[in-house]
């Protein structure tokens, strides 16, 4: 084989885990190849491999035909592979300039480096003015400031890391111009991703990782999103049935102009949110992470405080304690799964007794009655399929997805009539996804007030009745599902943070 | 080459074996010092351990000390390790336990020398009391500005320790006394004195409490919801507060209530085994409960172990000293090797040693 670059027979292994097991992979010059897989498949290892950031146990990989084991991402871009990542690794208070220098193995003169800045920005579509202060752009900006700082070595392999996750469709759409462009002047892409979507329009051949090994290399135009998915999981499943359209219905909870001050230096400031979803209804918040959706959650749980009127079956909650909330029947989920939703250390039968106290009656006078915590941990975990040896394990010994639904499924089974989410799907495997989805749909159908803050566009377009946007800590009108369009949810998202909006529609995520 | 791996799962067999094999570890390391400074290591070891427990001559005398020593050793453990469970850190037992002591010998001798049923039982509040609030000036430093616990109630113990020193020399000082500093004496003064309930046991009131403080733990963590958000705080801040918890009244609990035990502790002590309040009343029993804490894992009958194996040491190493003139620094250094032995091998539950070949890259 001569191709632009090989990987064979790549494995690694960690404690407990083989990571990477005898993976191959291969790209040409001037294609842009996808690498899929569920979290915990091994495509971020493989990566780090590539990138020198990990040494492989074994396996070999070739370079333009030469023998390539790079011992640092500093050889790796010399040998000219550059990586951008999911996680920025920019300096705030330094220009757009100073960073990329920084970043460089051996920079060349100031006013050289921001001419050469501009050329490239013009050349493949990443406007950006180099005397700008980082902490001034928006992510979406930051990101090419990412792409410049690798477009500078000339790399010949492009590692992208999830990087439409922080954009809105937009600049995603602008991204993947800049991709083109990039692959048609013969640089090789290594995209990965687990937004099937994209993948299909942007690639014409994947790599499909699972739990270590190549599971399929295939073209993805080829394949529908739900084939591919079932790859990646390596079972089938159903896909979330649509929602029911909501009749409109009394307002079960309500916020008028609820605001609250930023808790820490780095969080958000909340300003006159306001929002109401009745029985039946599912109100989607899309907005990019970081834009007040913990603050949100935690306002509407009780583990913040803030001003204005939050009102649930008419009674005020702001004053009431999480507790006294969950009593009335609101329920939440939070967003970080370890250490928030669940502790890990403990079993899931004391996870279970962690909200489900004051709902599900699980002690008198304060002594807990572990028998009837254990019966309803393992309910959850029959109902709602999670795959665990037992209600003894510790929370940290389940994956991701099965967390998960463990914890999600803790505050459906008890029957809320309101339920709040953060972050429902995040990190968890497609199947898993689909139950939970599923799992809210059934909740709001059986009369529950649904509200799901999600960074993923395409679940609240699948599942929301209806959808509003909350972009730094303000929270737009809800509209329904029906009557709004990608393309305006995205501008929503990214319009308040100033950011260059393409003029084309969504052609990357339909 | 050796690696270390972390396990998936805590082992269950480590958990169990190894206060025994760390007890084994220190037989082996300890003999080994005693046969270099020329002690028969058999005999000393034999001495520390065996004597004090089943030689029919010695074991009359140790027993009851055993209990003696391990009793406010266990009292003061069970409060401090339900504090430790919360990740909330309070050091300052010695000084809860001299204020207990003070507050309680104070109600005490204010009565000298009525003789009534109540006092007994005042002064047993009083001591509760006393504790208490030694450890809630920590717990409302840090709940209210944020005040590091460990250096607060820490410090506080040499605030307590100097108050002792000026309440024995001065308003509490035995008036019959002839100017000797130290209060009157609580055993010979009925109503306030903690006697032995049964002669030549060891048992007083402070043992009895002991044993109820280790129960009543036991079934406060095991079936409790406030054992429970113990844990859980101590485990996941966040998702204690996420449960429903205020973090703030839980650590003026925790530090309250280890507080009180400490100051019954002390409280006990000063009617039983010491007699009066003096400068030197205090002898460390606050801090190597800490030590008696961790030992039993924070568990509440770990720690019922810990503070009679604790106690056992300190009157079999008192037995070694005189009978086979065994210096004390090695008996702390073999006090010392126990502690080191458990805590190092504790690492073993949640890591697992790889030997590995290590190959060329």
């Amino acid at each position: 084989m001569a191709r632009f670059f090989d990987a064979e027979e790549i494995s690694k292994t960690y404690p407990g885990v083989k990571a990477n097991d005898r993976v191959k992979l291969s790209i040409d010059s001037g294609e842009i190849h996808a690498l899929l897989g569920e979290n915990g498949s091994g495509k971020s290892t493989l990566v780090k491999i590539i990138y020198g950031l990990l040494p492989p146990d074994e396996g070999k990989m070739l370079l333009n035909g030469q023998f390539y084991s790079p011992q640092s991402p500093r050889q790796a871009r010399a040998n000219g592979v550059a990586m951008v990542f999911q996680h920025f690794s920019l300096f705030e208070a330094m220009t757009v300039a100073e960073n990329i220098e920084v970043g460089m193995d051996d920079p060349p003169s100031r006013s050289k480096l921001e001419a050469n800045i501009d050329q490239i920005g013009k050349q493949y579509r990443l406007p950006i003015f180099p005397k700008r202060i980082v902490g001034d752009l928006s992510v979406g900006e930051r990101q090419r400031v990412e792409i410049i700082r690798c477009l500078m070595q000339n790399p010949k392999l492009l590692i992208m890391d999830e990087p439409t996750s922080v954009l809105t469709p937009q600049e995603a759409d602008q991204l993947f111009a800049t991709l083109r462009e990039l692959s048609s002047e013969g640089t090789a892409i290594l995209y990965i991703s687990h937004k099937l979507e994209e993948i299909r329009t942007l690639c014409k051949r994947a790599t499909i990782l699972r739990t270590g090994r190549v599971v399929n290399v295939c073209n993805p135009q080829s394949r529908s999103a739900q084939e591919l998915a079932e790859l990646m999981v390596g079972s089938s499943f159903a896909m979330a049935s649509k929602r029911t359209p909501s009749e409109v219905s009394e307002p079960l909870l309500q916020a008028v102009n609820l605001s609250c001050k930023a808790a820490t230096e780095f969080g958000v400031s909340l300003s006159g949110v306001s929002f109401s979803v009745g029985k039946g209804e599912i109100l989607g918040i899309a907005g990019i992470a970081g834009n007040g959706q913990k603050e949100l959650a935690a306002v509407i749980s009780g583990e913040a405080t803030a001003v204005g009127s939050l009102r649930f079956r008419g009674i005020d909650l702001l004053g009431k304690s999480i507790t006294e909330r969950r009593s009335l029947g609101l329920l939440t989920a939070p967003e970080e799964r370890l250490g928030h939703s669940a502790a890990s250390e403990m079993s899931l039968t004391e996870n279970a007794f962690l909200t489900a106290d004051q709902r599900m009656v699980l002690s008198k006078k304060g002594v807990i009655d572990w028998k009837k915590t254990k019966e309803f941990a393992l309910s959850i975990i029959s109902q709602f399929d999670v795959r665990v040896t037992g209600v003894d394990s510790h929370a940290r010994a389940l994956s991701g997805g099965n967390l998960q639904k463990f914890v999600i499924g803790r505050e459906i089974a008890q029957i809320p009539e309101s339920l709040v989410v953060n972050q429902p799907t995040w990190g968890v495997d497609a199947a898993a996804a689909a139950i939970i989805r599923q799992a809210l749909v059934d909740l709001a159908s059986k009369g529950g007030a649904v509200v799901i803050i999600s960074q993923d566009l395409d679940e609240l377009l699948e599942i929301s009745s209806s959808i509003a946007v909350l972009s730094c800590g303000k929270l737009s009108q809800p509209k329904n599902t029906n009557d709004i369009t990608r393309n305006e949810i995205g501008l929503l998202m990214g319009g308040v943070h100033g950011s260059t909006i393409g003029s084309e529609t969504s052609g990357a995520a339909a | 080459m050796l690696q270390l791996e972390p396990r998936l799962e805590n082992s269950r067999i480590w958990i169990v074996a190894t206060p025994v094999v760390a007890v084994l570890c220190t037989l082996i390391a300890g003999g080994a010092m005693f046969a270099f400074i020329g002690i028969d290591p058999i005999r000393a070891i034999q001495t520390i351990f065996w004597a004090p427990l089943f030689d029919p001559a010695l074991s009359g005398y140790a027993m009851p000390q055993i209990l003696v020593k391990a009793a406010p050793l266990i009292l003061i453990a069970i409060g401090l390790s339900i504090g430790f469970r919360a990740n909330i850190w309070n050091i300052g037992a010695e000084g809860q336990y001299i204020m207990g002591a003070i507050c309680a010998g104070a109600i005490g001798l204010a009565f000298y020398p009525l003789n009534t049923w109540y006092i007994f039982p005042l002064m047993i509040f009083a001591g509760l009391i006393g504790g208490a609030a030694w450890g809630l000036i920590p717990a409302l430093l840090k709940t209210k500005f944020g005040a590091n616990e460990i250096l607060v109630s820490l410090m506080l113990v040499y605030v307590a320790e100097h108050f002792l020193a000026s309440v024995s020399l001065g308003i509490l000082r035995n008036p019959d006394g002839a100017g000797f500093p130290g209060s009157r004496n609580f055993q010979q003064y009925e109503s306030a004195s903690n006697p032995e309930l049964i002669a030549g046991t060891g048992i007083h009131l402070g043992v009895i409490f002991a044993l109820l403080a280790v129960i009543i733990a036991y079934a406060l963590i095991r079936f409790h919801k406030f054992g429970y958000y113990v844990n859980l705080t101590g485990k996941s801040l966040r998702a204690a507060r996420f449960s429903g918890i205020n973090p703030a009244r839980l650590t003026i609990i925790c530090l309250c209530l280890s507080g009180a035990l400490a100051g019954l502790a002390g409280m006990f002590e000063l009617t039983g085994p010491a007699g009066q309040l003096s400068i030197d009343f205090n002898v460390s029993y606050g801090f190597t409960a800490i030590i008696v804490a961790f030992l039993g894992r924070l568990h509440p009958i770990g720690i019922a172990a810990a503070g009679l194996l604790m106690a056992l040491t300190y009157i079999g190493g008192e037995l070694a000293q005189f009978m086979l003139n065994l210096p004390s620094a090695a008996i702390q250094a073999f006090q010392g090797m126990l502690l080191f032995f458990l805590l190092a091998l504790e690492f073993l539950t949640t890591y697992r040693v790889r030997f590995k070949l290590k190959r060329d890259a």
